[in-house]
């Protein structure tokens, strides 16, 4: 069988600002190991500026073919722009499969794909597989985490969007051979005129080491200062439970667990954190996790490394003073 | 400016059951509410209406016991409460749900704009408003944390994570509002009452005109063939009662694993 003769499973490559977003990465990852499972052939589709580069680095991690559509109306996220692109590619090469990463832009981008191409999606999947009958499985939390869905989809192409940091990243080999397919990009109104682009200097709680998080056993908004100190003496940052999210005590960007963000850091403390499903759901593949609550019934502790039985308001200021000290 | 709302009757998420022999949601288990998400879209409809004037239609699909949850758009202000509800819609995934509503809206006439909230507390997926935005043809403005109308066009604060756009574009359109935009207000007393005397216009898919190959299961391509309940991640934790030799353990094992 020639590499012609199969059927692709197709990345989309998100770029921001002419870079490749990490999760396409992740996605190129997962894709090689399903190309194991099934004759595929992985490929990936790339809309941008000057992005040859960008595109060459996806051969390098894996792609086969890159399918590269250059416009300087592509430099931007534009959700009509992209999917009249991506629409065009899958009706052409009718992919196996089309992966986008979970991110803002891949979550609204791939609705917009799969309605046009009258096809299933399932958002967010924390696994992907192929069984037996070559059948597509995606695998997603649901019901704020408790169950895991696993789901097929009838129509083909099978779509999915995939949360970031669950997959393994591809290896990058620059002795990979694939193809650039230059295409030729189909006109169409835009979805808007960008007027003025900003970026914001946030945290990124997906890519820290060190995450030291609060929950409920924190009584005010105020001792996230106390957790902001521990955090920056490990080099870390804060994160949060859904509950202070939701009262306002900290943004959302901080939020980790099922609806807010998943994380695998070196170090996770959670303090005052009882360890509810939706939140387990964020963090439970973190290297290390180290759990402080007054509760020893708590569920956190099932979940973690180690853990002290005691109240946060004594234990973080002692370690606080213990990494000073050093 | 005509104003439509999608919204949904979810159940509250904190206290709901999950039958997990039977594989579904046991709804019965908690009582309904409006979606969170969506009462920050129905506020910037009526944000929207005191600026420029107009009417807000709310656009639903659901079981018909969610008739009294959704007069609870209109105590917010809605003009119109319409429920898309028949058996020929159970069992409908993101692409038949958001084939239902786009019809539902076309049957509503002219409009300026359709607004969503991000995602629904219990589906959590947030792909109806991308796709009911292709099913209408009309631009799509996700996670917007700003709105304005001036001189015929929306100006948008569009947020992708750490990249933000200013943008602007022209009706018909359709935006998805993040938490971010408003603080939804609660309705008055008043209001409450009002919206209990009103009638929700229910519909179903004859009045919509919708194709009935894609609604409900027939229509969805994506099923759910089984539900895990996971187990994995739970690790043999060392617990410490006295706070001194566990502090003394997470230092050594902080320089074990170079962290320090």
């Amino acid at each position: 069988m020639t590499a012609n003769d199969k059927r692709e499973i197709l990345v989309f490559a998100e770029q921001r600002r002419g870079r490749v977003h990490p999760v396409t990465i992740e996605l190129l990852g997962k894709a090689i190991e399903l190309s194991n499972r099934l004759p595929l052939m992985v490929s990936s589709v790339l809309l941008g500026r000057d992005a040859e580069g960008e595109a060459q680095e996806l051969i390098y991690y894996g792609s086969k073919k890159v399918y590269l559509f250059e416009d300087s109306s592509l430099y931007n996220y534009d959700p009509i722009l992209y999917k009249t692109n991506i629409v065009a590619l899958a009706k052409e090469i009718n992919p196996y499969a089309i992966l986008f990463g979970s991110t803002h832009i891949g979550r609204s981008l791939a609705p917009r794909v799969a309605a046009s191409l009258r096809t299933g999606l399932t958002a967010d999947c924390t696994n992907l597989s192929i069984d037996e009958d070559g059948a597509f499985i995606q695998i997603r939390p649901a019901f704020t985490g408790n169950i895991l869905a696993h789901i097929k989809t009838k129509t083909s192409p099978s779509m999915s969007t995939v949360r970031y940091k669950v997959m393994q990243r591809a290896k990058r080999d620059e002795k990979r051979e694939g193809t650039i397919v230059k295409m030729t990009p189909l006109p169409n109104a835009p979805s808007w005129e960008v007027i003025d682009e900003r970026v914001i200097e946030g945290i990124n709680l997906p890519d820290a080491e060190v995450i030291v998080s609060g929950g409920r056993g924190l009584k005010r908004a105020e001792d996230f200062k106390m957790l902001e100190e521990l955090a920056k003496l490990l080099g870390g940052v804060v994160g949060s439970s859904r509950p202070l999210v939701d009262e306002g005590w900290i943004g959302k960007e901080h939020q980790v667990g099922f609806s807010g963000n998943t994380v695998k850091p070196k170090l996770y403390i959670a303090c005052g954190i009882s360890g509810s499903p939706q939140h387990l759901a964020g963090m439970r593949d973190s290297e290390m996790i180290v759990a402080i609550n007054s509760d020893p019934s708590a569920p956190i502790f099932r979940y973690a490394d180690m853990g002290i039985i005691g109240d946060i308001y004594e234990i973080i200021p002692k370690m606080i003073e213990k990494l000073k000290r050093r | 400016m005509n104003i439509i709302v999608l919204t949904k009757v979810v159940p509250d998420i904190e206290r709901v059951k999950f039958d997990a022999v039977r594989g579904v949601v046991d709804r019965s288990s908690a009582p309904q509410e409006i979606n969170p998400f969506d009462l920050n879209a129905i506020e910037e409809a009526v944000r929207l209406k005191e600026r420029h004037g107009g009417r807000i239609t709310a656009i639903s699909m659901g079981p018909s016991d969610v008739e009294q949850t959704l007069k609870d758009t209109i105590a917010r202000g809605v003009d119109e409460a319409i429920l898309l509800t028949d058996k020929k819609f159970a069992g409908s995934d993101t692409l038949a749900t958001s084939y239902a509503l786009s019809q539902a809206i076309k049957s509503t006439g002219d409009f300026d704009i359709v607004i969503c909230g991000e995602k629904t507390v219990d589906g959590d997926t947030g792909q109806v408003g991308g796709e009911v935005s292709e099913w209408l043809g009309i631009p799509y403005l996700p996670y917007t944390s700003k709105l304005n109308y001036e001189d015929g066009k929306f100006k948008a604060r569009v947020e992708l994570e750490n990249i933000i756009y200013e943008v602007e574009a022209s009706p018909p359109l359709l935006v998805s509002v993040t938490k971010d935009i408003n603080t939804p207000r609660l309705p008055g007393f008043r209001e409450k009452l009002n919206a209990r005397k009103t009638q929700v216009k229910k519909m179903d898919a004859k009045g919509i005109e919708a194709d009935e190959g894609r609604l409900g299961f027939n229509g969805s391509p994506t099923w759910v063939y089984k539900i895990e309940v996971p187990e994995e991640g739970q690790r043999d934790c060392k617990i410490y009662k006295d706070p001194e030799s566990g502090l003394k353990e997470i230092m050594i094992m902080l320089e074990s694993r170079d962290l320090i």
